[in-house]
């Protein structure tokens, strides 16, 4: 009897109830948009090796590339193996994220010409975004068993700086967006434990080639794809099958094609800002063990003390991490307001406490009313949310009435809640600056300001009673990585929802005729930081600038900063002898608050104003400019 | 489970991965009889087979399985 092969783990999917049925359902002759969002329900739960390849197979047939609420990204693989049989479920997971990821799968060993050669089909293609899937294989070959740290080091940096130059080509001609796949350990042993200590054993090669590839991307700016850390996490059995590789030279096994791909839907979601942002906790059972209601406080199980109550501490330990990387925590519980904030007040064991928790709902009402007033309060969109609740009934509830929030099917055994949450990878970054280390702190700091505004008397003296003052200027060096953090997370005050790689926006910088303005709001409690970025790009028509994109952080909205930030880009325009500005609106399903946006500064209707689905142009001559009023003042130039 | 049983497993294996309902698999079926099931949709469905028994084949029984029949026979084999 031999052994089953083993496969990643992606538990925190529920299982499908009947996935044969119901992707034949899914497949009745109905319109394309209906069966597409079918299919995108179906991708919500966990599938395996067939049935990623058979959802692919039903979506292939819809033959979409573009879709209403779709984000559609072309996507090139260039890899030293065989990779075909993760399009599929790329393809699937993006369909999870509502992602349309059209994949180009380059020749197999071909990356460097496909890169190379500006006739290569990948350029046709015109890749968005491309991913190197290489084997660490052809390095290790060139290393001798003998070499030295020097010689490993010499070889190492050699291929890097190959890759680099690579990387570097790759984003000249596509100005696409570069993910490189860390390499898999796939060596075997020969010194046994001795073989960390042989600088030339294939497993230093290949951890010395991931320890230069991290610096490396860290300079270039490259986001990575680290399938080295989740293969060891797995085990390598689940991640590599040695007859794959003499069949096929499949380097990825099969069976971990699905959490590849979610892998790799997790970064591109991540780039468009649709990682989530808050993490939405149930109590009893959750963040405690016992019911508060019944047993009391001194009945819950949470600390030091017992194992039980140690793994209830090690969940909050995880959300309080998670808070200091830049995720929201709400609370949603069905208790008694006063008893569950009196646990976190004064239970002296708690670790997460009131003022870690930026929206606390405890009541009795249905979790889907507080989910969505949850949302609302935080000012994000209910598909940025992340319940967490033991209770499989609560779970199943919130998945059929709010499929857009993620809800991991939390395991039985509360010492496995936070290797599910983690696996899960809902808040996969693209960046990380001091200003998601103090989100949390902005959102207690606005609940202050909420406060204020509670006690005045009107929005006016609310906002007059803010002292209220703006930092402007150029995009800076300084503030890059916020300010690509901006554009690519931003979904409501997003007039075009473009999105800009870093390149891109280095790119616009260099541009003599571009004006680029950044935006710091201070005010009496404290500092907001850079929340708002426009980007005016020449037309080709004599001194017109377009406001290619401008968006602004939803922490400030109803400040009038946008009236201030538009007086401040007409002044600076005007300096550079601009007359005229255009300006679009873009609809998407969640940037409808500012729909109204230029109409209210000022800006006229163009003559073809509906250029298509919701898109409208605008124009604005300077010369017949009214400063707006507003309540914030100027506090200089700079970051 | 009979030789029928595994066939009838087989063929639903193969019509999702060929997206072709008309794929009944007999004993001594040879790949090349059914379209598109070229070397890459070999690989699959090897893969998939064994995920679905919960077996791993040996790559020499792999590469020379003359038709269905022999991957049925092998499966028994494995199972017994």
């Amino acid at each position: 009897m031999s052994v089953a092969p083993r496969s990643p783990n992606m538990n925190w999917l529920p299982l499908p109830p009947n996935l044969r049925e119901d992707l034949r359902a899914a497949m009745d002759p109905s319109n394309p948009v209906d069966r597409l969002e079918k299919l995108a329900s179906l991708a919500a739960y966990r599938l395996g090796f067939l049935e990623s390849v058979q959802l692919d197979q039903a979506f292939g047939q819809l033959n979409l590339k573009q879709a209403l609420g779709f984000l559609s990204i072309r996507l090139a693989i260039l890899s030293s193996s065989t990779v075909d049989h993760l399009a599929p479920a790329i393809r699937v997971a993006g369909l999870r994220r509502r992602l349309l990821i059209d994949v180009h799968n380059g020749g197999f060993g071909q990356y460097q010409q496909d890169v190379l050669d500006p006739s290569s089909l990948l350029h046709q293609f015109a890749p968005q975004v491309i991913l190197f899937s290489l084997s660490a294989r052809e390095v290790i070959g060139n290393v001798p068993l003998t070499a030295t740290l020097e010689d490993v080091d010499g070889i190492v940096l050699k291929f890097i700086g190959e890759l680099r130059s690579l990387w570097r080509k790759a984003r000249e001609t596509n100005s696409a967006t570069i993910i490189q796949q860390t390499f898999v350990d796939v060596t075997d042993t020969l010194f046994g434990s001795y073989d960390r200590l042989v600088p030339g054993a294939p497993m230093r090669v290949v951890a010395r080639l991931n320890d230069r590839l991290c610096e490396a991307a860290a300079e270039d700016g490259i986001l990575l794809l680290d399938i080295a850390r989740v293969s060891e996490r797995d085990g390598i059995e689940a991640w590599f099958d040695a007859r794959r590789w003499f069949q096929g030279k499949l380097e990825i096994a099969p069976q971990a094609a699905p959490l590849y791909g979610d892998f790799v839907a997790r970064i591109l979601a991540a780039q468009h800002g649709l990682s989530k942002k808050c993490l939405v906790l149930d109590l009893d059972n959750t963040l405690w063990g016992g019911v508060l209601g019944d047993d009391g406080l001194e009945g819950i199980v949470v600390g030091e003390g017992s194992a039980t109550g140690e793994a209830y501490l090690s969940v909050q330990r995880y959300a309080k991490q998670l808070k200091e990387a830049g995720v929201i925590l709400a609370v949603c519980s069905k208790n008694d307001l006063e008893a569950a904030e009196t646990a976190f007040r004064t239970h002296p064991e708690m670790l997460l406490r009131r003022s870690d928790i930026s929206a606390f709902l405890a009541n009795w009402d249905d979790k889907t009313e507080n989910l969505k007033t949850i949302a609302a309060r935080l000012n994000i969109g209910i598909d940025s949310l992340v319940f967490v609740d033991d209770n499989p009934v609560e779970r199943a509830r919130i998945r059929q009435s709010l499929p857009g929030v993620a809800v991991p099917e939390l395991p039985d055994d509360v010492a496995l809640y936070v290797r599910c949450l983690s696996d899960a990878g809902y808040f996969e970054a693209v960046t990380f600056t001091s200003e998601d280390r103090h989100r949390t702190d902005l959102y207690t700091a606005n609940a202050e300001r909420a406060a204020l505004l509670g006690s005045a008397q009107s929005m006016d003296d609310f906002l007059r009673g803010l002292d209220m003052s703006v930092v402007s200027g150029p995009f800076t060096a300084l503030d890059h990585t916020r300010i690509v953090q901006l554009f690519s997370k931003t979904n409501q005050f997003n007039a075009t929802t473009r999105r800009y790689t870093s390149e891109e926006i280095n790119h616009f910088v260099k541009l003599p005729n571009v004006l680029t303005l950044q935006f710091r709001l201070l005010d009496r409690i404290g500092d907001n930081g850079l929340v708002s970025a426009m980007i005016l790009r020449p037309t080709g028509e004599d001194q017109v600038l377009e406001i290619d994109n401008w968006v602004m952080s939803c922490r400030v909205f109803g400040r009038g900063l946008e009236f201030e930030a538009m007086n401040i880009a007409v002044e600076a325009a005007r300096h550079l002898g601009i007359k005229r500005f255009i300006a679009e609106y873009i609809a998407t399903p969640k940037n409808n608050v500012i729909s109204a946006l230029y109409p209210s500064l000022g800006f006229a209707a163009a003559s073809d104003p509906e250029v298509a689905n919701g898109t409208t142009r605008w124009f604005l001559n300077l010369a017949d400019y009214a400063t707006c009023q507003s309540h914030i003042a100027r506090a200089g130039v700079g970051s | 489970m009979t030789d029928q049983d595994i066939l009838t497993k087989f063929d639903g294996i193969l019509r999702g991965l060929l997206l072709d309902d008309s794929i009944v698999l007999a004993m001594d079926t040879q790949r090349e009889e059914v379209p598109n099931w070229d070397s890459f949709n070999y690989i699959n469905f090897i893969v998939a087979v064994e995920l679905e028994f919960g077996v791993k084949f040996k790559i020499a029984d792999i590469e020379s399985f003359a038709d269905v029949g022999a991957i049925v026979t092998q499966l028994k084999n494995m199972a017994a």
